[in-house]
């Protein structure tokens, strides 16, 4: 079991205040309002299109808010555009590992931000830093000279959370990071976010397995038809309460 | 995360001399099929294909698809296309034309030739070829109207606005400054083109000392030695061998005679001159160098390739997709008013038809030259040596009398085969279903 003993007493590393955003008419993401502490994980849980992954990239910067606040460290920030969000050190690990399948490793670990040398990319130096920070995280992680299409699910994975990793993330979100993992990758992403949660970082997990909410988050919010259900201190509450926050909308006896 | 099933790429002990050399099998492939074309016609011809003089005349006419090509390669690995480009030619060449002969002699009183006015009017074509280019990015990126639906339509318009600007009639170019960037008119000759033979050689032989000594500071592992020395003689070796060919062309006497004469002076008898390096095919030389380090070796073209695998990611990864969607079409038009300069150059007069269904040709050359229409993948040099291909098949079917319709169905299939090659090549390696 992990560490739960968060410290929220101070000011929270993520505010997001009364976040909404609609595409033609249908309210995605209606009033929610979740926070992050630092050293915290957050479980986002809900349905598939509960808004959870729409509410979430307005704060990696995929999508802009119709109305809202966004706080960082209590400073109001104005989060327009992926740049806007990596300049806060927020950095995202997308479902789809958003990587650019011709191009290789290091290409995607730093894509956006190139190791220049007198105006020219620095292949060579981007590569060195690539194995680097690729033998930290998958020292078995041998293919840097192919394209990442050539990789496996699990190795794409690897370069996905490197790039986040790499640049000194202080908040990080992590979209189903173990969905299309088998059980032995599923446990190096779970002991890699409590070696980051250690380190400071506070993390946002969307998730659809409750197993794996129990087992990792420190809180958990629910969402359901764009709405917050509620959050929850998960080591009081049990997976059934959790479940029929999901499933119902309806708040456990003891809420947190 | 490990996955201890898919580490084994280590080195095998023993390589295959393609593999040691790190040769492109694509490139390869290409290089053999241009050398195959060569030889058959070379035999056709009883060796004329290969004399000095065709050699020029193919280098030289394959200069504007050429240079239009190395940005439609970038277009085409940013998943777009650009159809309009021919017309974008004809456009460009109608500035050039009217602005040289017409416009600014008559707004500053000076008469056709003025070198200050040549220059003024390229860099008013140039502008305007970018500009023309800005305007489809801007539709394509921000507007999000398909490339295809905008240059489609941009082939209709400039074609005829390219008419309106002329009144539909041709004009007659012959500032010999102008003609310097066609083919004859404008070679170094043999001396000036083996200095810049040998210069070139050193540069490639630096360069690949350069790119050497970088990997070996990070600890990567390099090719041997031997290997190195290798490429490095292939390159200088056909360097020197272009240079030294084409620096057996001679000019004409006659040519020569008149030459003497504009300059008031009498020919020495005996007296001989040879054409060198063309002014045009270093036009095209130069773009395919500068393209090829903009796509490997700068941010502008990693980003094009990255938005070619993946647009989204790119998006993602904070890149302003819609500008680079700009840049790449820009980029595309200062290409074709380049070509528009050289291919007017080269014919000594603008015509209606100038260009005319060059965007096929265009397509075909960095189709052929292992760019990908899905996007992502295309190689600088692959489009040239695609230019290279079917100028070298039209010229050579057209020496042996193959009448043009043929001509023009074996190009059609050559590029079938070529992408069909190309599927069948992968499907083996397993790079694709």
């Amino acid at each position: 079991m992990i560490n739960r003993t968060v410290n929220r007493t101070g000011t929270p590393l993520v505010e997001m205040r009364d976040i909404s955003i609609s595409f033609g008419g249908i309210k995605a993401v209606d009033h929610v309002s979740i926070d992050l502490y630092p050293g915290e994980v957050v479980g986002l849980l809900g349905h598939n299109g509960a808004g959870k992954s729409t509410l979430i990239k307005c704060l990696s910067g995929a999508y802009q808010k119709d109305a809202g606040h966004i706080l960082i460290n209590g400073q109001e920030v104005e989060i327009s555009n992926p740049r806007d969000a990596r300049a806060q050190n927020i950095e995202t690990i997308y479902q789809t590992l958003a990587l650019a399948d011709n191009l290789d490793a290091a290409s995607n670990l730093f894509l956006g931000r190139e190791i220049k040398r007198n105006g020219i990319v620095d292949d060579a130096k981007m590569e060195a830093e690539a194995r680097k920070i690729m033998g930290r995280l998958n020292p078995n992680f041998r293919k840097f000279n192919v394209p990442v299409s050539a990789l496996s699910g699990g190795q794409r994975q690897s370069v996905a959370i490197a790039r986040a990793v790499y640049f000194n993330a202080k908040i990080l979100i992590m979209d189903e990071p173990t969905a299309a993992l088998g059980p032995h990758e599923t446990q190096m992403v779970a002991e890699l976010i409590q070696e980051l949660k250690a380190q400071g970082l506070g993390i946002f997990l969307i998730e659809h397995d409750i197993h794996n909410v129990m087992k990792l988050c420190d809180r958990a919010s629910v969402m359901k038809n764009g709405q917050l259900v509620g959050t929850v201190n998960v080591n009081e509450v049990t997976d059934d309460d959790i479940l029929g926050m999901i499933i119902m909308g309806k708040q456990p006896a003891k809420a947190a | 995360m490990t996955d201890p099933g898919h580490t084994a790429i280590g080195t095998a002990p023993r390589r295959s001399l393609i593999d040691t050399l790190e040769i492109d099998v694509r490139l390869l492939g290409m290089l053999m099929a241009f050398a195959a074309v060569a030889v058959v016609f070379t035999i056709w011809t009883g060796g004329t294909f290969v004399g000095p003089r065709n050699v020029f005349n193919i280098a030289v006419q394959t200069v504007p698809v050429g240079i239009m090509a190395c940005g439609m390669v970038f277009v085409i690995v940013a998943r777009h296309i650009d159809l309009s480009v021919g017309s974008m030619l004809a456009m460009c060449s109608a500035v050039l034309a009217m602005g040289q002969t017409t416009w600014l002699p008559t707004m500053f009183g000076t008469s056709y030739g003025n070198p200050a006015i040549l220059a003024a009017t390229v860099v008013i074509g140039l502008t305007f070829g970018t500009l023309m280019g800005a305007v489809t990015g801007w539709l394509v990126g921000y507007q999000k109207i398909p490339s295809f639906i905008v240059t489609l339509g941009g082939l209709f318009v400039w074609r005829n606005v390219n008419w309106f600007t002329t009144n539909g009639q041709s004009v007659s170019l012959t500032d010999p400054n102008l003609l310097m960037f066609g083919g004859t008119e404008g070679v170094l000759g043999a001396s000036a083109s083996w200095v810049l033979g040998l210069v070139a050689s050193g540069l490639a032989v630096w360069g690949i000392i350069a790119s050497r000594r970088n990997k070996l500071r990070h600890g990567f592992m390099v090719k041997p030695v031997w290997a190195e020395a290798m490429m490095a003689g292939l390159i200088v070796g056909a360097i020197l061998l272009f240079v030294g060919w084409l620096s057996r062309y001679p000019v004409p006497p006659a040519k020569l005679k008149r030459l003497f004469e504009a300059r008031g002076e009498v020919m020495p008898e005996g007296y001989t001159a040879m054409h060198g390096l063309p002014i045009s095919v270093l036009i095209l030389i130069a773009v395919a160098v500068v393209m090829t380090v903009v796509a490997r070796k700068t941010t502008f073209g990693r980003y094009i390739f990255a938005m070619g695998g993946n647009p989204d990611a790119t998006d993602l990864a904070g890149i302003n997709t819609r500008a680079l969607t700009v840049k790449i079409f820009a980029l595309m038009g200062f290409l074709c008013a380049l070509a528009a300069l050289v291919a007017q150059a080269r014919l000594q007069s603008h015509g209606n038809d100038i260009g005319m269904l060059e965007e096929l040709r265009v397509i075909a050359a960095a189709v052929i030259g292992g760019t990908a229409l899905a996007g992502g993948v295309g190689t600088i040099y692959g489009a040239i040596l695609g230019a290279l291909i079917m100028q070298s098949l039209q010229s050579g079917m057209a020496m042996v009398g193959v009448d043009t319709p043929f001509q023009n169905i074996v190009v059609g299939l050559v590029l079938i085969i070529a992408v069909w090659v190309d599927i069948l090549y992968r499907k083996r390696l397993g790079l694709s279903k």
